[in-house]
């Protein structure tokens, strides 16, 4: 056998977004070849539409095996919505969509109310029981370590019980690229291909493969809270004081999670192009910068998580 | 640019995290408001000084304690390379922990206290770094400045370095002194010893070569999945996704599928639906074949040349990792190897490592948490697998309990 190396394939060796995807696609194809049930959990953020594109290139030439799953808030951007649903339709996956509304009516959740008030934590009731519901195995999640420091300790495969938590002091060793999907009935797994991805090359690979977004990831004009230095979008669920001032501002938003605790930042960026540039430039992290709910505490994502979060 | 994934490791308190946070900070890898969370627990912790530490110590009970117990990944780049560190706790009960993050890694910094001089978990953490076959091992002889930045104490504690390491297999080994606190040898030469003349840290994982270290000689890929369309113009497609675990694969080379021994020829390869002439370890890629064959996940597809071993006996290096029951000879598990899955028995423990001086000590009965052994384990069906210490992703195995579902063993087999 010849040692003399093609060039096309060295490069490739070379070249890190394509390690990376090599490696997120070897783990979604882990992820259908030892689960029975398993599915994708889209929220309509940029790190989930990459999941997609994925998962597409995975199973190529056929079809996504696994439905996409949204656990809906109902304090999304509506761009975020109209997106999920061409997305779905683009690329023929099955969709499902249960609503926290649902949840918190059917079972006489207590919302909170007030200033601040969000539904991040009773997401996790709507989607423990969406994983009962379908007897989902497996859900495959776009979480990525750099993003918060509970995330940067997570296994790639981690295991939930079966009331959903991750117990961060036993998690199982993961060795090499021997993922342990291994569960009983009842329990389940989540699996994070793109763990290894940092916010840059996220946005650099959807620059690379020309990958549509939801319009609100570009600059546009919007009407604005203006709530103790954070830009957020106004509607009509988030409760507002006196203090909040409303503004009509030029901004673009960096991550797209629920209207209630996603602030957006100024920007003219309205191209891909241009907001990979802003992204360099940066000097504030993704979740610092955008995430109201994960200013709270030091543990807030690390409690979550113990609680059945994604 | 490509990526170097490296771990960190070492004993309690020698500043594995200050040296990661270091690098951190000094490649300008800390934004803004990060470093404010950092400083504001710094107070809170009353320790006056910015504790770098708190950048990789992410569990509530880890800031508590002080310590690292799981494995923390950051992330970085210069314009050269982009960086995976991999923080690993330095504590003897989660040595597991340690083995985890060792196990992808492509060079391990093994940071020695200047003051202590090489340790048990020195010892350990180097024994476990030979055996998981990491190519580079860089030792950082840390706290420099509470020497006095003696280049005695440097020598002496290099030598004795070099003592240990050549009773294992380490390829490539590099000895620096720095200081993780103070900045020196991190990014920025010291001048506070200007006896040392060698490179930095940074300047030496900016640029080992790690891609001479993937085995590229022998093609060796396994199933991970059958794609099999069934749509009206794909009524035919048959194809096999998996990812290149060694090797070259290209389009009209002869292959044989394991365990099974049929043969056949690689009709086309393709990325993600796009066809390509050849693809190389680590793609992950989809083969289809000239001819019929019976073929499902956990299959090995073997190039020409080189072959893998096939049989239900297999000689493995193990490091035990279940801290609730011990491996005792006649146990059965579940193993994984590749994509596949087949119980196998512990037929016997040839011997156990000390990890103080590497002696082989026979008459073993059973294996603790974080112990090191030679087993000799039987599969219910052949395995076709390549020695480890050649190639690393077709020799790995782990043992998995069959009644917990944990992952209890770390094999690395020889051929």
């Amino acid at each position: 056998m010849s040692n003399t190396q093609n060039l096309e394939s060295s490069s490739q060796r070379k070249n890190y977004l394509d390690q990376l995807e090599s490696e997120a696609i070897y783990i979604m194809r882990e992820v259908a070849g030892q689960f029975e049930r398993p599915a994708l959990l889209f929220s309509g953020g940029k790190d989930s539409i990459t999941l997609v594109r994925l998962a597409q290139k995975a199973f190529a030439p056929g079809k996504i095996p696994f439905p996409l799953v949204h656990i809906d808030t109902g304090h999304n951007f509506p761009e975020a919505i109209q997106y999920r649903d061409w997305l779905a339709n683009e690329v023929g996956a099955k969709l499902i969509v249960r609503q926290v509304e649902d949840t918190i009516k059917a079972k006489g959740l207590k919302e909170q109310t007030g200033k601040n008030a969000t539904r991040n934590w009773l997401q996790t009731y709507t989607l423990l029981d969406t994983i009962e519901e379908f007897e989902f195995d497996a859900c495959i999640g776009g979480a990525r370590r750099d993003e918060e420091k509970a995330r940067a300790k997570e296994r790639i495969f981690s295991f939930r019980d079966e009331f959903g938590q991750w117990d961060p002091k036993r998690q199982r060793p993961e060795l090499w690229n021997l993922f342990n999907g291994k569960i009983s009935k009842g329990e389940n797994v989540r699996a994070f291909p793109i763990s290894n991805w940092t916010e840059l090359d996220v946005w650099s690979y959807i620059e690379r493969e020309k990958i549509p977004l939801p319009t609100i990831y570009f600059s546009h004009q919007r009407e604005m809270i203006l709530r103790d230095g954070n830009l957020l979008a106004n509607a009509d669920f988030i409760y507002k004081d006196e203090a909040d001032v409303i503004v009509t501002k030029t901004v673009r938003f960096r991550t797209v999670g629920d209207m209630t605790c996603t602030a957006a930042v100024e920007s003219e960026a309205d191209t891909i192009e241009k907001v990979v540039n802003e992204i360099k430039a940066t000097r504030i992290s993704e979740r610092g910068e955008t995430r109201i709910d994960d200013q709270q505490t030091e543990a807030a994502m690390e409690d979550r998580k113990k609680g059945g979060y994604f | 640019m490509d990526i170097l994934r490296f771990i960190t490791a070492g004993s309690v308190d020698d500043g594995k995290s200050t040296l990661i946070g270091r690098l951190l900070y000094d490649t300008k890898s800390i934004l803004a408001d990060q470093m404010e969370a950092v400083e504001r627990a710094s107070k809170t912790r009353g320790d006056g000084e910015i504790d770098l530490a708190l950048l990789t110590d992410g569990l509530r009970s880890e800031r508590e304690q002080g310590i690292t117990i799981d494995v923390a990944y950051k992330y970085f780049q210069t314009p050269n390379r982009k960086f995976i560190s991999i923080d690993a706790p330095g504590h003897i009960q989660y040595t597991r922990n340690m083995v985890t993050g060792a196990s992808n890694a492509d060079l391990a910094i093994i940071l020695i206290d200047a003051r202590q001089g090489v340790v048990e978990q020195t010892r350990r953490h180097s024994l476990i770094a030979s055996l998981l076959g990491i190519p580079h091992i860089v030792v950082a002889v840390n706290k420099m400045d509470l020497v006095g930045y003696s280049e005695d104490v440097f020598l002496q504690i290099a030598q004795e370095y070099q003592k240990l390491a050549s009773k294992l297999n380490i390829k490539d080994l590099k000895i620096i002194p720095v200081s993780a606190l103070a900045g020196d040898n991190i990014v920025d030469k010291s001048e506070a010893m200007p006896w040392y003349t060698g490179e930095t840290m940074l300047h030496y994982l900016e640029n080992v070569d790690v891609l001479n270290d993937l085995n590229l000689t022998d093609a060796r890929f396994s199933v991970q999945y059958v794609l099999r369309p069934q749509t009206e113009e794909l009524h035919d497609y048959r194809g096999y996704a998996g990812r290149i675990q060694s090797g070259v694969f290209r389009k009209g080379d002869p292959i044989t599928v394991l365990p099974s021994e049929q043969t056949s020829k690689i009709a086309k390869i393709e990325i993600y639906g796009a066809e390509v002439e050849e693809a190389s370890a680590p793609q992950s890629v989809t083969l289809l074949l000239e001819t019929d064959v019976d073929i499902s996940r956990g299959d090995l597809i073997s190039g020409n040349g080189n072959q893998p071993v096939l049989s239900q006996d297999v000689e493995a290096t193990i490091c035990w990792m279940d801290d609730r029951k011990e491996l005792k000879v006649g146990n059965k598990y579940t193993l994984q190897h590749g994509t596949t899955r087949v119980r196998c028995s512990i037929k016997g423990i040839e011997y156990r490592i000390d990890i103080n001086n590497y002696e082989q000590l026979e008459d073993v009965e059973s294996l603790k948490l974080n112990d090191v052994a030679k087993v000799v384990i039987r599969t219910a069906k052949p395995l076709a697998y390549d020695s480890y210490q050649n190639n690393r992703a077709n020799g790995a195995a782990i043992l998995i309990d069959e009644t917990s579902n944990v992952t209890v063993g770390a094999c690395m087999v020889e051929a």
